[in-house]
C-alpha cells in the first residue's frame, strides 16, 4: 500500500491539473488542462448523476410524500399528497395513524430490526476479523500448496449469498446435517437465539475469506527486513505481532473492517432466506423490502433512515478510527 | 500521501456503495394510485390486434402450445408470450412496474389470486362488465370470489388449488371428518411413535394459509365482505386455539414450527407423520414407487377436517386479467375466454397438473384417471374460503403471520394474538 499510494495520488493530481511541468505560462496551461480535465470527466459525472444522484434524490423526495390511500367510497387508491415528516415519524416513533403501531405491522418492527442489524454487524464483523486475521497469517507463510489454499479459501466468498443461505438453510433444518452431526434436536430456525447464531455462523463462513484476503494483502506489504531487525533486537513472537504486524497492517485492516461493517449493516439475503425474518432476525433491509410492497413512499423514508444510519457509522469509522490508523502507522514507521 | 487516500478515497467508495444500496429501493415511482375507472377503463373496448400475454415461468410448458394454437387460428390478432421469472414476488413487482408505467404492451396478465384485489383497487385491471362481460357461471364460486373486488369482476379464474388432508390409510382406515376426531386419533400416532398432524407453520405465506383455514373452519373471518378487519371474534379464537392446543399437547410435533410445504412433505413421505395438510402436488411425489417415498401405497387423501364437516380450505391458483392500458381489449377478452375454455382447462390439468376452475371437469373420467385426487379436491374447493380479498393483502398477511406465529410458539395468548391481528389489519389504510 505504501508504495502504491503515492503513485495514485500523483496520477490524481495530474488529472486534476495540479501538476505543473514548468513555471512559464503555467497559468495558461493550467487553465487549458483544467478545461480538458473537466471535459474528460464530464461523461463519468453525467453517468454518476443518472445512476446514483437521481435515484437517491428521487428516493428522498418520495419519502416526503404520503402513500396512496384507499378511498373507501370508490374502492380505489388515491394519491396521498405531501406528508411532511410523517413517514419518518411513522418509523422512528412507531406511529400508525396516530397510535402506536400494533404488533404484526412493519412499523412496529423498526427498533427491533435496528437492534438486530447492529447485533449482526458487531458479532459477525468481530468474528470475521479475528478468524480472517488468523487465516491471513497462515496464508502469508510460505508452504507447499499455498496457492491452492488461497484459492480454496475463496470458495465460500465466490458462492452467491442466496445460494449460501439456501445451503445453510438445509444444514440447519430440523432434519439437517447440523442436528445429525451433533445429535441435537434444536429447532434452529424456530426460536430466537439459535436462529440468530445460525445466521451469524453462515455469515462468518461466507465472509471470513474476504477479510482474510484483504488482511493478507496488508501483511504482504510488510517487508521481511523489519521482522529480521526485530528478531536481531530480541523481540519475541508476541512482541513482533503487537509491535510490527498489527500497526503496519492496521490501515488495510481498517479498510477491510469498514467494508464489512457497511456490508453487514445492509444484510438481507441470509436472514431473508434462512428465517424470513422470523424470531427477531429481521434486519433493516428486510423491513425495507417488506415495506416496498405496502407502500413505496414509506419504504423510501425507511431506506433514507437506513442510509443515514450507515453513513454515520461510516463517517465515525473514517473520521476517528481511520485517522487513528494512519497516525499509528506513521509513528511506528518512525521508530 | 496516505492521508489523501483515507480522506477522500474511502468516503467516496463508501458513498457510492451506500448510494447503490439506496437506489435499489427507489425502483417504484411516486405515482402509486391510478385513480381508477377513469378514461383508460372506457377506451379501446373494441380494439383488435396483436396482444401480449404475461405470465410467470412456464415450468411445465403449457402456455407456449396454447399460444401457438391461438396464433394459428388468429393470424391477425397474434399473441406474444412474455415469460417472467419463476419467483412470485418478482412477478408481482414486474407487473406493478409495468402498470405504473401504463405499459400498453402488458395486455393480458396472469395474476395470483391474492394480488387481484390490490391491482383492481389501483385501477390497473379492466372491469369485466358491459361490453367486456365475462361469463363465470360454469366456474367454481370460490374461485370467482378471488377475482371479484367490491362487487365487480376484475379477472377470470384460470387455475385453482386447495388443501388436502393426506393420511396413513394403513394406520387409520377411515379418515377423520372433523378436527376433533383427528385429534382423538393422535393416540394411534403415539403408539406408532410418529408425529400426528402437521401443516405449514413457519412464519411465511404458508402460515397465513394454515391459520386462516383454522379460523375460517370454525366460523371466523379475517376480513368481512367489505374488506374490513373482522378477525376479533370468538370463532376466530376457537380456530386459532385449536392449532395452539395441538402444538401444546404435542399432537403437532414441535419441529413443525419450521415447516414449509417441502419440509412437511418430506416428513410425511418418510413416515414420520400420521396426518398432513398440503397441496395436491404432494400426491404424485408421495406415490412414487422408486423408494423415495416410504408411504407410496400406504396413504390416502381426504378433504380437510372441519368443525362438523369438511374444513374451509384456503385457495391457491391464478386469475387472468386485462390491463386497462391495453389497446386491443376485444382481442384480450377473446384470449381470456380461450385461456379459460374447457379445452384449455383440460390441457392445463393433463399437461401441467393444474387444478381446473370448471366444476364439470372434476368428474371427467379421463382426467380423474390421471389426477385421482380431483374428486377430493373438488370438495375442498367447494368448501374453500379465499384468502382475504383486500387491496392491502401484504399488510393483512403479515398481521396474520406474525401474530399467529407468536401464538403458536406460546409467546402470546390466543386472545391477544387475535386482538393484535385485528388492530394490525386496521392499521393498513
Amino acid at each position: 500500500m505504501s508504495t502504491k499510494l503515492p503513485e495514485r495520488t500523483q496520477a490524481k493530481a495530474k488529472a486534476e491539473g495540479h501538476h505543473m511541468p514548468g513555471r512559464e505560462s503555467a497559468d495558461r496551461k493550467q487553465v487549458t488542462q483544467g478545461r480538458w480535465a473537466s471535459l474528460l470527466l464530464l461523461p463519468t459525472l453525467v453517468l454518476l448523476a443518472i445512476v446514483i444522484i437521481y435515484p437517491v434524490v428521487n428516493a428522498i423526495i418520495m419519502s416526503f410524500q404520503k402513500d396512496a390511500g384507499l378511498n373507501a367510497a370508490t374502492g380505489f387508491f388515491e394519491q396521498g399528497g405531501a406528508a411532511g415528516f410523517d413517514n419518518y415519524a411513522h418509523w422512528l416513533l412507531q406511529q400508525c395513524n396516530g397510535q402506536a403501531c400494533p404488533p404484526g405491522t412493519i412499523g412496529s418492527q423498526f427498533w427491533s430490526a435496528f437492534g438486530t442489524t447492529f447485533f449482526f454487524t458487531v458479532v459477525t464483523v468481530a468474528l470475521e476479523t479475528v478468524l480472517g486475521f488468523w487465516m491471513a497469517i497462515i496464508m502469508a507463510r510460505s508452504f507447499r500448496g499455498r496457492s491452492a489454499v488461497r484459492a480454496a479459501v475463496l470458495v465460500p466468498w465466490a458462492i452467491p449469498t442466496a445460494v449460501t443461505a439456501k445451503l445453510w438453510f438445509f444444514i440447519f433444518a430440523f432434519d439437517g446435517i447440523a442436528n445429525k452431526l451433533f445429535g441435537t434436536q434444536i429447532l434452529w430456525t424456530g426460536s430466537e437465539w439459535p436462529a440468530k447464531w445460525a445466521i451469524v455462523i453462515s455469515d462468518t463462513w461466507k465472509t471470513t475469506p474476504f477479510m482474510a484476503l484483504l488482511i493478507l494483502a496488508g501483511l504482504q506489504l510488510i517487508p521481511d527486513e523489519v521482522y529480521e531487525a526485530a528478531k536481531v533486537d530480541g523481540a519475541t513472537a508476541w512482541q513482533r505481532f503487537t509491535q510490527i504486524t498489527l500497526p503496519l497492517v492496521k490501515p488495510a485492516l481498517m479498510v477491510a473492517v469498514l467494508f464489512r461493517v457497511l456490508d453487514a449493516l445492509r444484510m438481507f439475503d441470509l436472514p431473508y432466506i434462512m428465517t424470513q425474518g422470523a424470531n427477531n432476525t429481521t434486519t433493516l433491509s428486510i423491513l425495507v423490502v417488506d415495506q416496498i410492497r405496502e407502500g413505496f413512499n414509506s419504504a423510501a423514508a425507511l431506506s433514507t433512515i437506513t442510509f443515514i444510519v450507515i453513513f454515520l457509522v461510516a463517517f465515525i469509522f473514517v473520521r476517528f478510527l481511520g485517522a487513528n490508523a494512519v497516525g499509528a502507522a506513521t509513528s511506528s514507521g518512525k521508530k | 500521501m496516505r492521508k489523501t487516500f483515507s480522506k477522500y478515497g474511502a468516503p467516496l467508495a463508501m458513498a457510492s456503495v451506500l448510494a447503490l444500496a439506496l437506489s435499489a429501493c427507489s425502483g417504484g415511482s411516486s405515482s402509486g394510485g391510478g385513480g381508477g375507472g377513469g378514461g383508460d377503463a372506457s377506451s379501446n373496448l373494441d380494439g383488435r390486434g396483436p396482444i401480449t400475454y404475461v405470465q410467470g415461468k412456464d415450468n411445465s410448458n403449457v402456455v407456449r402450445p396454447l399460444v401457438d394454437k391461438w396464433n394459428a387460428a388468429h393470424p391477425d390478432q397474434k399473441v406474444t408470450f412474455k415469460e417472467q421469472s419463476d419467483s412470485a414476488d418478482q412477478q408481482h413487482d414486474d407487473l406493478v412496474q409495468h402498470f405504473q408505467g401504463k405499459d400498453t404492451n402488458y395486455d393480458v396478465v396472469d395474476v395470483d389470486v391474492i394480488w387481484t384485489a390490490e391491482f383492481a383497487a389501483k385501477g390497473w385491471l379492466q372491469p369485466l362488465k358491459d361490453k367486456l362481460a365475462f361469463d363465470t357461471s360454469a366456474m367454481l364460486p370460490a374461485t370467482v370470489k378471488t377475482a371479484t373486488y367490491s362487487g365487480t369482476l376484475y379477472a377470470a379464474p384460470q387455475t385453482s388449488d386447495g388443501g388436502l388432508l393426506y393420511y396413513r390409510k394403513d394406520l387409520v382406515p377411515n379418515p377423520p371428518k372433523t378436527w376433533d376426531e383427528m385429534m382423538s386419533m393422535c393416540s394411534i400416532a403415539k403408539q406408532n411413535n410418529i408425529g400426528c398432524y402437521a401443516g405449514q407453520f413457519q412464519k411465511y405465506e404458508g402460515l397465513t394459509v394454515n391459520a386462516s383455514e383454522a379460523i375460517n373452519t370454525f366460523g371466523g373471518k379475517i376480513v368481512d365482505d367489505s374488506g374490513k378487519a373482522a378477525v376479533n371474534s370468538s370463532d376466530a379464537k376457537t380456530g386459532l386455539g385449536k392449532l395452539v392446543d395441538a402444538f401444546k399437547s404435542g399432537n403437532i410435533p414441535a419441529e413443525a414450527i419450521t415447516y414449509k410445504e417441502e419440509d412437511s412433505r418430506t416428513a410425511f413421505q418418510d413416515g414420520k407423520l400420521l396426518f398432513l395438510r398440503n397441496w395436491p402436488y404432494v400426491y404424485s411425489i408421495a406415490s412414487k414407487t422408486d423408494g423415495s417415498s416410504k408411504v407410496a401405497d400406504k396413504f390416502g387423501i381426504a378433504p380437510l377436517p372441519g368443525k362438523s364437516g369438511p374444513g374451509a380450505s384456503s385457495l391457491g391458483g391464478h386469475n387472468v386479467a386485462m390491463s386497462v392500458y391495453s389497446k386491443n381489449k376485444a382481442t384480450a377478452l377473446d384470449f381470456m375466454k380461450f385461456m379459460t375454455s374447457q379445452e384449455t382447462e383440460t390441457f392445463y390439468a393433463t399437461q401441467g397438473s393444474l387444478a381446473p376452475v370448471l366444476s364439470s371437469l372434476y368428474s371427467d373420467q379421463t382426467l380423474v384417471q390421471k389426477l385421482p385426487y380431483l374428486p377430493t379436491l373438488l370438495t375442498s374447493i367447494q368448501n374453500a374460503v379465499p384468502r382475504p380479498v383486500t387491496p392491502f393483502y401484504p399488510a393483512v398477511t403479515k398481521a396474520v403471520e406474525d401474530n399467529a406465529y407468536a401464538a403458536l410458539k406460546g409467546d402470546k395468548t390466543v386472545d391477544q394474538a387475535v386482538a393484535d391481528m385485528q388492530s394490525a389489519i386496521e392499521a393498513a389504510k
